[in-house]
C-alpha cells in the first residue's frame, strides 16, 4: 500500500463573482516528490495556492494536510500545518536585511529581545544543507533577482515546511539560474519534502517534475506520470485545442528604419544604457533578450518618446527622433505596445473608443477646428477597429478595464497598428495573454512585417524570441550586445549573456564584447 | 554676530532648548512609529491638542500629574484607533483622513473645555510637573541647569528615545511594525496580522503625540490655551523625514529646531528695534525648511507608506 498522501485537496471550488476560478479541484501530493500544476495564465493556478495558502478562502471543498482538515483562510494555520509558498511576486521587504525578512513571524510578537545568535546559527546551517548560498546581513534591495528567489525558499525552509509551493519561479531568471534551482529542488525533496511546482512553460515541468497535474478553466483535466508524458500532449491538454504559434517566413530586409547609435543614459544604474548601438531594416523583427531591468524599459521609452536625457543619436527613416514628445513620435510613424498594458497602454476607467482615438486625437478624421471631438465619428471608427482586430467587447462605449488582458491587448494593438506604422515597439506583447491571444498577437506582429515595418520585440521569453526573431541583441547591465541572426546564438549562450558574460565566439568585428564603452564611436 | 554666541554660552538657553524640545520628541516619535507602519498620521496637530487639553482637564478636575498623562495618552490612543479604523480598515485617503482628524480633535478638545468651563474668562490654572535637580550633576556648569534641573516629563522624553528605538530595531514586534511599513504582504505571508499591526502602530504612536501635547500644559505651561499647539504637530510630520525615520535622529533634528526657537526668542529682545520681530518667528521654520531639503534628498521611505493594504485582493 502507498503511503498517505501528505497534502490532498477534495473538491475545491472557489469563485469570484461569476467567474469560476477554481472547478471541484482534487489533488493528492506525495512525500518526496515533485507535482507540477500546469496550466496557462487564467486557469486558476495560483488561485488554487492561495486558497491553500490561506489568501482566499474556498466556497466548497476541503484541504487535507497528513490527513487533518486544514482550517481555510489562515495563513497562519497554513504555516503551522507545514506548508510553505514562494510567490510569483517575492514578498521581501527591499530595506532590510535577509535575516530580518527571514525571522520575521518566527519568534512570539511580545518577546523582549530577538534570538539573533540562535537565528544565525539555523540560518547558516540551512543554507549549507540546501546549497541556497546568500549573506543574512545583506539587504534584500542590494540582492539579485535569483538570489532573492533563495531568500523565499529559505524563508519558506526556516518555517519548517514540509511542502512547498514554487509560483512560476522561473519567469525571473536566466535559464542557468534556473537549471540551479532545478538541481536546489532535487536535494530538498531527498530530504523528504514535497513539491508544488507551478508553471505554463513545458520543458521546465518535463524536467524537474514527477507528476504533472494539468489545470484549464480552473477545473483539473488530467493527471499523468511526467516519465511517461509527452510534450505536445501536455499542450493540447493545457489548451484544450490545438493552436499553433505563427512561424517567421523568409523576407529579405529592405530599407534602413531605425538606427539607435551610441545612445547612452546618464548614471551607472543597470537600468541605464551604456553606449547602444542598434539598425532595424523594413521586413525585420530584432529581438531583445534579457532579465527585466536590465535597460530594456529606458529604452523603450526613449523610443516611446517618454524620455529624452539621453546622449547619442536616433534616426528614423533618416530624420531625428523628436525625443521626448510622444505625439510627434507616434505621428512619424511608431506605434508603441507598451510592457505594462493596465498603467501605460490604456486608462481602464475610460471608454473603448476613447482609448482608441488617445494617440490621434487631432486627426481630421475625428476632430473638426482642431480641438472638437466628433464622438459619432470616432465611435465609427472604433467600431471598425473592433472588428478589424476582433476585440470582445459590448461596443465602442464599454468601460476598457472590463476586457480580458488578451482583447485589451488587441485594442492596443488595433491603436497602434492602425495607421501603419513603419517602425512597431512591441515590449512583452504577449506577456500574460493565453494561447489563443499570444498566437493573434503574433500573427499581426508578422503581418506588420510582411507589410514592410521594422519590429522591435522586447521579451524574457527566450522561446518567443528563438522563433519570431530575424536577429537577437541581448541587453544586460543597460549594454547590448552585437544583433546576430537568430539561431547563430543557442539558448544557453544567449543566458549567459543575460547573466552579463560577454559574448564569446562569435567575430562580429568591433562588438565582441557586450556593447562595452570602449567600442563607442 | 557676538549676540549669538553670547546666547549659546548661557545655560537659559540651553535649558530653553530642552524644555521646548520635549513635546517634539513625543510628537516626532509618536509619527516615526505609525510612518514605520506604514500609515501617514495628520491627525498629529489636532491629537496633540487632545492631549494639551485632557491631561491638564484631569488634573484641574484633582486627579493627580501622572494618571493625567495617563488619561492623555489614552485620548491619544482613541483617536489614534480612529485615524486606523478609516486608513487601515477602510483604505481611505491618510491625507484627507489625518486633516478630518486633526480638525476634528481641535475643535472637540475647545468645545470640551468651553463645555466644563463656561465661566472661565481668565485661564484657570494648575500645578504643573516641578523641575527636578538631579543631585551632583545638576551643580554642573551650564549642563547642570540645561540637562538636570528639567521636570520629570523632560526625562521621560529622552528616556523615550531609546526605548521607542530598541523596541522597533531590536524586538519581534518592532520588526513586525517596519515590514508592515515596507512589504505589508511579505507580513501577511508570514502569518501576521498586517491590519492588527498597523491599528496597534497608530494607537501607541498617537498616544505619544498626545503625551507630547499633555507636556505643554502639564509641564512647560500650567494652563490650556486655543491654539496652544500652534504647528507643533506639522513641525513632527516635516521632522521625521528629516530624521530618515530614526529614532536618534529624530532627537538630534528636534534638538536642532528647539534651539533655533530658543535662538529666537532672545534674538527677538536683543535685536531690538532693527529687525522686526516677525523675522526671528520665521526663521525656526525657515532653517528646517533649508535642512529638509539637505536631508530629504537622500531618505529612503518606507516603501508602502500610504498605500494601504486590502487582504486576498488579487495582487
Amino acid at each position: 500500500m502507498s503511503k498517505p498522501p501528505v497534502l490532498e485537496f477534495r473538491g475545491v471550488t472557489k469563485r469570484f463573482g461569476t467567474l469560476t476560478a477554481n472547478d471541484n479541484v482534487s489533488l493528492t501530493l506525495q512525500q518526496g516528490e515533485v507535482l507540477a500544476l500546469l496550466g496557462e495564465n487564467g486557469a486558476g493556478k495560483t488561485t488554487l495556492m492561495n486558497i491553500l495558502f490561506g489568501h482566499y478562502q474556498a466556497d466548497e471543498g476541503d484541504i487535507l494536510v497528513d490527513g487533518d482538515v486544514l482550517a481555510s483562510g489562515s495563513t497562519q494555520a497554513a504555516i503551522n500545518a507545514g506548508i510553505g509558498m514562494v510567490h510569483q511576486h517575492f514578498t521581501l521587504a527591499d530595506n532590510l536585511t535577509v535575516l530580518e525578512n527571514i525571522t520575521l513571524g518566527t519568534e512570539s510578537l511580545w518577546s523582549w529581545r530577538q534570538d539573533q545568535a540562535g537565528s544565525r546559527r539555523k540560518l547558516a546551517a540551512m543554507i549549507s544543507d540546501y546549497g541556497l548560498v546568500v549573506d543574512p546581513d545583506a539587504m534584500v534591495s542590494d540582492l539579485s533577482v535569483g538570489e532573492r528567489q533563495r531568500v523565499e525558499i529559505l524563508k519558506a525552509l526556516y518555517r519548517d515546511a514540509r511542502i512547498l509551493i514554487l509560483d512560476e519561479p522561473t519567469a525571473v531568471l536566466t535559464p542557468q539560474e534556473s537549471e540551479r534551482l532545478f538541481a536546489t529542488l532535487q536535494s530538498i525533496t531527498a530530504k523528504g519534502l514535497a513539491i508544488i511546482f507551478i508553471s505554463h512553460k513545458l520543458h521546465e515541468i518535463l524536467a524537474v517534475s514527477n507528476r504533472i497535474a494539468v489545470l484549464r478553466r480552473g477545473a483539473i483535466v488530467g493527471t499523468l506520470e511526467t516519465a511517461s508524458s509527452k510534450r505536445e500532449q501536455l499542450a493540447q491538454l493545457m489548451v484544450g485545442r490545438t493552436v499553433t504559434r505563427p512561424k517567421l517566413s523568409a523576407i529579405e530586409p529592405g530599407e534602413l528604419v531605425l538606427d539607435i547609435s551610441n545612445v547612452s543614459t546618464a548614471g551607472t544604474g543597470a537600468t541605464e544604457l551604456k553606449a547602444i548601438d542598434l539598425t532595424l531594416h523594413q521586413h525585420e523583427i530584432v529581438g531583445i533578450a534579457g532579465v527585466a531591468g536590465n535597460g530594456q524599459g529606458t529604452l523603450a521609452d526613449i523610443l516611446s518618446g517618454l524620455r529624452k536625457d539621453f546622449s547619442g543619436n536616433v534616426q528614423l527613416n533618416g530624420q531625428m527622433l523628436d525625443a521626448g514628445n510622444p505625439r510627434a513620435i507616434v505621428a512619424s510613424g511608431v506605434g508603441r505596445i507598451p510592457e505594462d498594458r493596465h498603467a501605460r497602454g490604456v486608462v481602464a476607467a475610460m471608454d473603448i473608443w476613447e482609448n482608441l482615438i488617445s494617440e490621434d486625437i487631432r486627426s481630421d478624421e475625428i476632430c473638426s477646428a482642431g480641438f472638437i471631438i466628433s464622438g459619432s465619428r470616432a465611435r465609427a471608427r472604433a467600431e471598425k477597429q473592433i472588428e478589424e482586430f476582433d476585440v470582445r467587447c459590448k461596443g465602442p462605449d464599454a468601460e476598457t478595464k472590463l476586457l480580458s488582458g488578451g482583447n485589451m491587448q488587441k485594442l492596443i494593438l488595433a491603436r497602434a497598428l492602425s495607421n501603419t506604422p513603419s517602425f512597431i515597439l512591441a515590449n512583452q506583447p504577449v506577456r500574460g495573454l493565453d494561447e489563443g491571444a499570444i498566437a493573434y498577437v503574433q500573427e499581426q506582429l508578422l503581418e506588420a512585417r510582411k507589410r514592410g515595418a521594422a519590429i522591435l520585440l522586447i521579451s524574457e521569453d527566450l522561446d518567443e524570441l528563438m522563433t519570431l526573431t530575424d536577429r537577437i541583441a541581448v541587453m544586460s547591465h543597460g549594454m547590448l550586445s552585437s544583433a546576430l541572426p537568430t539561431g547563430e546564438r543557442s539558448i544557453g549562450e544567449i543566458g549567459l549573456m543575460m547573466a552579463g558574460h560577454a559574448d564569446q565566439g562569435h567575430g562580429d568585428q568591433g562588438h565582441a564584447n557586450m556593447g562595452s564603452p570602449a567600442n563607442g564611436h | 554676530m557676538s549676540d549669538f554666541v553670547d546666547i549659546l554660552l548661557t545655560a537659559g538657553f540651553w535649558a530653553a532648548t530642552i524644555r521646548i524640545v520635549s513635546p517634539l520628541i513625543f510628537g516626532t516619535l509618536g509619527e516615526l512609529i505609525c510612518e514605520r507602519a506604514g500609515v501617514l498620521n495628520l491627525g498629529i496637530e489636532g491629537i496633540m491638542t487632545v492631549g494639551a487639553m485632557s491631561g491638564w482637564m484631569w488634573v484641574y478636575q484633582g486627579g493627580d500629574l501622572w494618571t493625567g498623562v495617563l488619561f492623555a495618552a489614552c485620548m491619544g490612543a482613541v483617536f489614534g484607533l480612529l485615524h486606523a479604523v478609516f486608513t487601515v480598515h477602510l483604505c481611505l485617503s491618510q491625507h484627507v483622513t489625518g486633516i478630518g482628524i486633526t480638525l476634528f480633535a481641535s475643535s472637540l478638545s475647545y468645545f470640551v473645555y468651553r463645555m466644563l468651563l463656561p465661566d472661565a474668562t481668565t485661564p484657570p490654572k494648575i500645578v504643573p510637573f516641578q523641575p527636578i535637580a538631579v543631585p551632583w550633576l545638576s551643580d554642573l556648569p551650564i549642563i547642570g541647569e540645561a540637562l538636570f534641573t528639567q521636570s520629570a516629563l523632560t526625562y521621560l522624553a529622552l528616556l523615550v528615545v531609546p526605548m521607542v528605538w530598541y523596541v522597533l530595531f531590536r524586538t519581534p514586534v518592532g520588526l513586525a511594525v517596519r515590514m508592515s511599513g515596507e512589504n505589508p504582504v511579505a507580513v501577511e505571508a508570514q502569518g501576521i496580522n498586517v491590519l492588527a499591526v498597523r491599528t496597534g502602530a497608530v494607537m501607541v504612536g498617537s498616544a505619544f503625540m498626545a503625551v507630547g501635547g499633555a507636556f505643554i500644559t502639564m509641564s512647560w505651561f500650567d494652563a490650556f490655551y486655543f491654539g496652544m499647539v500652534n504647528g507643533r504637530g506639522w513641525i513632527c510630520v516635516a521632522l521625521v523625514i528629516f530624521a530618515s525615520w530614526r529614532p536618534g535622529r529624530a532627537l538630534l533634528g528636534a534638538l536642532l529646531f528647539a534651539g533655533l526657537e530658543a535662538i529666537q526668542v532672545r534674538a527677538q529682545q536683543s535685536a531690538g528695534a532693527f529687525i522686526p520681530y516677525q523675522f526671528f518667528l520665521m526663521l525656526p521654520y525657515v532653517m528646517s525648511i533649508l535642512a529638509m531639503i539637505v536631508m530629504a534628498r537622500k531618505t529612503k521611505y518606507p516603501q508602502a507608506l500610504l498605500v494601504p493594504f486590502r487582504r486576498g485582493e488579487r495582487v
